[in-house]
């Protein structure tokens, strides 16, 4: 592990256009275009197929369908089919965005049909009463009852994506994973360890950070910690009601 | 409940035990012991190769012309590179390789001296470690070359690598990663050209990524082999290479000495005698545009010499 | 496909190959996250950290861990057992939290019942909180066994054959069929120990079937 050392220490592999800083930007620019065309796809196909029941069956099968489809072959697959059509360096980048959104749209989807499908009922049936028109009721209510289960899938892909995008430098682009792959090219173990290091530190960073916001967005009176503190003294107070 | 846990222990523990009954498949092709034989009676060969299709076909074909001879062979391939097999060469993973006179001298020592064929071999054989040797050599070379789009060479006047010195630093240079810090790399080309490029681009060894790379402007200027047939077919232009700065590099196989018995020296020095560039060049064409099978053309190659 | 039906045998093999690199791991992943996650349950000061540790190693990706086992372990550098021991290394990641969240879903009165019967800890555990974890267990080892195909297939880059391979070789060669073959080789594989695993939960808690047929 001092091989690690030595490559995290050497200025030099702080600098320049293949330097450390470089990487980490890449790598979080594909994770953040990659989860942001995935939620763009994922979050409102969600809310439907839980808001209006329909496709749940379809969905089920192909967010589990689609776990099973190997990344590095998609990959490949997709850089020799779109490659040649596109010019310039877009030609590799485009697959491989477009393959690693595919694999991020099912826990995305997964996460917002559960979040709907999951809601209370009573708080639905509330809603009509008042009188809130379909696309109110989305919004208003359910959406954000859904929250915390959008949020969870978000996270998993976020996580799913950190470590995925790491295989984009097989294809030649850039990212943490190139630090891998030049790593094992001339086998300098050092480097290798060190890429490996960055993407564990950057997905929990990458974690931490969208724990925060769900803190933020969440409503409190939704937050399962808090709920099910409250529950526990609930029965708690009528096991022992002093 | 006590008797669905067994259920499941069992058939968990039989899934298991088919997997490892069923002649270990985590061996390669033909079932053979990677241990060195310590007596010639039971001799069997681990042949690896690197992770180009031109590599593939010559181990097929030293594992096809032994195998002809009785001896026991299995195969490992698509290692990587150099810097992940010669290590495995070393400790005696693998025991014989298809090599290059000169690219193989370079990466033992930078300074190797392989000009000619003479003098490639020659550096080739002091350098290699004690317990390896080399055979013979065989007529066939594929070598590095700097290759660039004919439209490319038009316009800059290109015609040998000499003549990207005024013009590399505009360039981006493509090639495989290894290339970035070896000597028959990106500092060997600085070194003996003088030639700093704009950026190098780590892409694949000479496969369909350099290869698109090159054609979209990625990059300007690219590492293919000289056997490539993707060469042609796009009408790119391999400068020349004045300085003999990539050298010779002939095909020859690289084996563990405890393992070149007479009969396993005789059988591979009989594929080296048959083998051409040309040959060479229309096996990789083969399995590359035409999609056949390295093994496939292997057999053919050694029926057609009366070798297997 | 042409292709295809020309090299069965290749692609038999390669897939054999990969049920052994992916189904060794699992079951030993599962062996070794039985006690880690009881440890989790049972002590709930260790839940977090040791969640938060395994989720950690989940996120070293699979490239580097196969190149860097032969360091930690001193096997060959081309050694399968580098590819098993990372890939227990995830499976284990993975099934520590849903065996432990497996053995905290088991209802409280059950466990005390189990006990007023006198039922000894060890027995209880393995005759009633660990049948009763069941589907909970099995639905993580399905997405751990579906991960595993997934995660074997990258080390094709180094070399190893399994069906990876196929997508390294076509990839070499430009060709796509060696490629999506590959792929749907993938997934029917993960597909079909999916349904396994699901056929043999659903085997060993027959309660649950005759709760839905009442």
């Amino acid at each position: 592990m001092n091989l690690l050392w030595t490559w995290l220490s050497d200025p030099e592999s702080w600098q320049g256009s293949s330097g450390i800083p470089v990487r980490v930007a890449e790598h979080l620019a594909y994770s953040a275009a990659t989860l942001f065309l995935a939620a763009l796809v994922g979050i409102p196909l969600g809310l439907w197929i839980g808001h209006t029941g329909r496709g749940r069956v379809a969905v089920v099968n192909l967010v589990n369908g689609v776990r099973s489809v190997p990344t590095l072959g998609l990959l490949f697959a997709a850089v020799l089919v779109v490659g040649p059509l596109l010019g310039g360096d877009i030609a590799f980048l485009v697959p491989s965005i477009f393959v690693l959104v595919l694999l991020a749209i099912p826990p995305i989807l997964a996460g917002a049909y559960a979040g709907v499908e999951g809601i209370d009922p009573g708080a639905r049936d509330a809603a009509r009463g008042m009188g809130m028109s379909s696309m109110e009721i989305l919004f208003r209510v359910e959406v954000p009852c859904a929250l915390p289960l959008i949020f969870s899938g978000l996270r998993s892909a976020a996580l799913q994506v950190v470590a995925t995008a790491t295989l984009a430098a097989s294809v030649s682009l850039g990212g943490l994973g190139r630090f891998l792959i030049d790593g094992q090219a001339y086998r300098d173990y050092g480097q290798m360890a060190g890429g490996a290091l960055l993407v564990a530190v950057l997905a929990v960073l990458v974690d931490l950070v969208f724990a925060g916001v769900q803190r933020l967005a969440v409503s409190p009176g939704l937050s399962p910690i808090r709920s099910a503190r409250r529950v526990r003294t609930r029965a708690q107070l009528a096991a022992n009601p002093t | 409940m006590k008797k669905h846990l067994a259920i499941l222990a069992a058939a968990a523990t039989a899934l298991a035990l088919t997997a490892c009954s069923s002649g270990n498949p985590l061996a390669s092709s033909a079932p053979a012991s990677s241990a060195p034989a310590s007596s010639g009676a039971a001799l069997s060969i681990v042949v690896g190769s690197a992770n180009f299709p031109e590599s593939e076909i010559l181990a097929d074909i030293y594992a096809g012309a032994l195998k002809a001879k009785g001896i026991t062979v299995s195969t490992k391939l698509n290692i990587a590179s150099r810097e992940t097999y010669v290590p495995a060469l070393k400790s005696g993973e693998i025991d014989l390789f298809p090599e290059y006179t000169g690219g193989f001298s370079k990466y033992l020592s930078a300074d190797a001296d392989t000009h000619d064929e003479a003098s490639a071999l020659a550096s080739l054989k002091s350098l290699l470690p004690d317990t390896l040797t080399a055979l013979e050599p065989s007529a066939a070379q594929d070598k590095d070359s700097i290759t660039v789009t004919r439209a490319t060479a038009d316009k800059y006047s290109l015609k040998t690598i000499e003549d990207l010195a005024p013009v590399a630093g505009q360039f981006v240079l493509g090639g495989p990663p290894e290339w970035k810090n070896r000597a028959l790399g990106v500092p060997g080309l600085k070194k003996t050209y003088g030639l700093i490029f704009k950026d190098f681009k780590a892409l694949d060894v000479a496969g369909p990524l350099t290869v698109q790379a090159l054609k979209n402007g990625q990059v300007q200027a690219a590492n293919l082999f000289t056997t490539d047939p993707s060469i042609k077919a796009n009408d790119f232009v391999s400068l020349e290479d004045t300085k003999q700065f990539f050298g010779a590099q002939n095909v020859i196989p690289v084996i563990q000495k405890t393992k070149a018995t007479p009969e396993v020296t005789a059988a591979l020095n009989a594929v080296s005698a048959k083998l051409t560039t040309d040959t060479l060049a229309s096996m990789v064409t083969k399995v590359v545009i035409d999609k056949e099978d390295a093994a496939t053309v292997a057999a053919e190659f050694l029926s057609t010499n009366g070798l297997g | 496909m042409k292709w295809f039906l020309g090299h069965l045998d290749q692609v038999a093999q390669l897939m054999l190959n990969h049920v052994v690199l992916a189904l060794i791991p699992l079951v030993v992943g599962l062996l070794l996250a039985l006690p880690l996650g009881w440890l989790a349950k049972r002590y709930r000061g260790l839940y977090s950290p040791l969640i938060a540790g395994t989720g950690l190693l989940y996120t070293i990706p699979s490239l580097a861990l196969f190149i860097l086992m032969p360091l930690v372990l001193g096997t060959g550098i081309l050694d399968p057992v580098n590819v098993v021991v990372a890939l227990t290394v995830y499976t284990v990641a993975l099934l520590v939290r849903t065996v432990a969240d497996g053995l905290g879903s088991v209802p409280d009165e059950v466990v005390q019942a189990a006990t007023a019967m006198g039922i000894g800890r060890i027995r209880r555990f393995w005759s009633v909180e660990l049948p009763l974890a069941v589907p909970v267990i099995a639905a993580g080892l399905r997405v751990a066994a579906v991960s595993n195909v997934s995660i074997v297939s990258v080390a094709a880059l180094l070399g190893i054959p399994q069906l990876g391979s196929l997508f390294t070789d076509g990839f070499a060669r430009n060709f796509l069929d060696p490629i999506v073959v590959g792929i749907l080789a993938c997934m029917v594989l993960a597909l079909a120990m999916d349904l396994a695993i699901l056929l043999l939960s659903r085997a060993a808690t027959p309660w649950l079937r005759t709760r839905v047929a009442a």
